[in-house]
């Protein structure tokens, strides 16, 4: 599925300083039932957002309007657990299109980098930069300059660069996915296919 | 040059290498459910391409199926829409398809082994993270999402780059009592869920060689848990042993074609590894987490950990524990359980039901406990009855479900309800995921059998 291209970002964020949030969390099983990608964001964070009765959890930072902006920034091995795209979809559906941490799980890295959401590992000392900067004022700008490969703090112009592949970099900036890459080498996969062992 | 083992079918198998990018792989079996596969069945038909092999393509029902009265339509409208699309997806593409009462139903990593479909130095992926379970024959196997869903089955491969390589070694051999979960538990606690992240990890040492292939499955199916890509072990006389006329497994002269590829796929005496651990068999016992990720686990005889011991993410851990309804320093024996859940890719096979009932034999099941034993295929379900376990499983006051993922992820309605505690054999015991609110405790079939039939969390060795 094609998604927007991605150059630079200039947003306020949303902190969520916990360690090791897993997909589950993102977006429960029970929210997995869709057969179309439609609705994931509505369900983002669905049990930490709502409480049982449905009203909202007033202390969740999603909920908290002093909070907005196109950039999660979560705390330390963000996206651990189940290989569920779904969970990318969800932060993408709800409007997000960066998130940041200091570790990112595989899968949840590839199904990103998959669908247009950018993933951007910054070292743990900036990460906590950037939550203290949040809290102390909640309008603070990031800047994530995907060409130059840096994440800016707006307001004190501190930054640090962030690794991408130059492939997949080519891609999110141009909006391509793995999938017409692929198509384009099928003939070459076919030959491949007839020399496998198994 | 020398090569490991997962260089050896890594290689063998990349058709593109692109610069500073990907390797493009080409992937020898497909394993498809209906959760994670309706949005790349679409995909597909937006661009109008068909599936290049469906013959390397196999779909089953599981994650989204009831373990109970399975002869009757799904209640729930959203899962049956989910299965019926799985079913007509499989049909307008050829695949074959194993759905719900089918005799080869199970779950997916469960009858990828049963039917010979997994095969020793074979690219395996699915859309599941346990599909590293596969690992344990030889081959690479590994989770993957739906955009990658998309693109095997449009194209037969994937593109990944290529993960570094880990050792873990486990020596000596393994005390009474202790069993291939709690070695994988161990190891996780030891590691932590990220400490193999952007690697796939190797099992080698006695311990591992004289597992089962159950055993070996178990262990490489809870790779995932520390973060690794996958794992893997390099198949032996008991690997072949097992997978020899399975139905989809080579006969005759393909097999002889096989065996000499097979042959090959064991690390060279010299290769290196970019990460490598090494641990005592004998010093592991059985396991239990007490936490909100499988890295929270400790000697089911041991104390909590107290957050001082830990370096840092103290906040996180007191969170957890919150969650959890314990305290720093407790210990797990006596802790009392509401649910014992037996099942999922990780300990629903036939041996974990052996072990299981050798536990409850002649006792009973504690009266406030409500126990799920969910077979992982029906295989399974009809070996149980074979060998005669099932009757020892109902006198000791147990019943069996159909077969399913279940509460592993309690996407059906086996939800443990908010703030009752689980032991359960599944992999996950995050928040909320065998139902919200739900509070897992990850253990062993036989440190789940012990806490069924004495009601708190007990210590199996105390029992035999
Ligand atoms: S049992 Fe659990 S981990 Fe295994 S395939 Fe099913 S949902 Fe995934």
């Amino acid at each position: 599925m094609a998604y927007d291209k991605f150059n630079i970002l200039k947003s306020s964020a949303v902190p969520l300083p916990i360690e090791n949030i897993d997909t589950d969390q993102i977006i429960p099983a029970r929210f997995l039932k869709a057969t179309e990608r439609v609705g994931f964001g509505d369900n983002l964070f669905r049990d930490w957002r709502y409480n049982q009765d449905n009203s909202l959890k007033s202390d969740f930072p999603l909920n908290d309007n002093r909070f907005s902006g196109k950039i999660l920034v979560g705390g330390k091995n963000f996206g651990s657990g189940s290989s569920r795209e779904h969970a990318a979809w969800a932060v993408y559906d709800y409007g997000f299109r960066c998130v940041v941490s200091s570790f990112f799980a595989d899968i949840f890295r590839n199904n990103c980098l998959n669908i247009g959401v950018l993933p951007v590992q910054t070292s743990a000392e900036f990460l906590q930069k950037i939550f203290d900067v949040i809290e102390s004022d909640s309008d603070t700008q990031l800047i994530i300059d995907l060409p130059k490969q840096t994440i800016t703090i707006d307001s004190t112009g501190a930054f640090e660069n962030f690794e991408i592949n130059s492939y997949k970099k080519e891609n999110m900036l141009n909006g391509f996915d793995d999938i017409d890459y692929l198509m384009n080498i099928k003939d070459q996969i076919g030959e491949f296919a007839k020399n496998t062992p198994l | 040059m020398s090569k490991t083992l997962f260089d050896k079918v890594w290689d063998s198998h990349v058709v593109q290498q692109i610069e500073d990018g990907p390797d493009v792989l080409f992937i020898d079996r497909h394993l498809v459910h209906e959760v994670t596969s309706p949005v790349a069945f679409l995909g597909l038909k937006n661009r109008g391409v068909k599936v290049m092999s469906p013959k390397r393509t196999f779909a089953t029902a599981d994650h989204n199926t009831p373990t109970i009265n399975q002869h009757l339509p799904v209640a729930d409208p959203l899962s049956a829409n989910q299965l019926k699309a799985l079913e007509e997806n499989a049909k307008a593409h050829g695949i074959s398809y194993w759905g719900l009462g089918h005799e080869k139903n199970g779950i997916v990593h469960v009858v990828g082994p049963e039917y010979g479909i997994t095969q020793p130095g074979a690219t395996i992926v699915c859309g599941d993270s346990h599909t590293s379970t596969h690992g344990a024959f030889g081959a690479i196997a590994f989770g993957i999402g739906t955009s990658e869903v998309e693109m095997v089955l449009s194209t037969q491969c994937i593109m990944q780059p290529k993960p570094k390589t880990m050792r873990i070694n486990v020596n000596g051999s393994l005390s009474k009592g202790v069993t291939p979960k709690d070695v994988a538990l161990f190891i996780i606690s030891q590691l932590s869920t990220s400490g193999a992240t952007g690697y796939f990890v190797e099992y080698a040492g006695e311990v591992f060689q004289s597992l089962s292939m159950e055993g070996r499955m178990t262990v490489c199916n809870l790779s995932i848990e520390m973060g690794a890509r996958g794992g893997i072990i390099a198949p032996d006389e008991k690997t072949f042993e097992y997978i020899k006329d399975r139905e989809f497994t080579p006969k005759g002269a393909a097999w002889d074609k096989a065996m000499n590829y097979w042959s090959t796929l064991s690390t060279d005496e010299d290769a290196t590894f970019d990460k490598e651990y090494t641990f005592d068999g004998s010093a592991i016992e059985p396991m239990i987490t007490y936490g909100t990720n499988p890295g929270m686990g400790m000697r089911i005889s041991g104390g909590i950990p107290t957050a001082e011991s830990l370096d840092g993410g103290v906040a996180t851990y007191k969170k957890s524990l919150d969650y959890m309804g314990y305290k720093e320093g407790d210990s797990m024996i006596g802790k009392k359980i509401d649910f014992v859940f037996l099942g999922s890719c990780t300990n629903g096979r036939i041996e974990d039901f052996r072990a299981f009932t050798e536990i409850v034999e002649g006792k009973k099941k504690a009266d406030h406990v409500t126990a799920w034993l969910v077979p992982g295929s029906h295989k399974v379900l009809n070996a149980i009855k074979e060998e005669g376990l099932l009757d020892t499983l109902q006198a000791a006051g147990f019943e069996l479900r159909e077969p399913g993922c279940s509460a592993c992820l309690a996407m059906n309605d086996d939800k443990i309800p908010a703030g009752k505690y689980a032991v359960s054999t599944s992999n996950r015991n995050f928040e909320g995921r065998q139902g919200p609110g739900s509070r897992t405790l990850l253990a062993s079939p036989t440190v789940a059998a012990a806490a069924a039939v004495m009601g708190v969390v007990t210590d199996p060795r105390s029992l035999v």
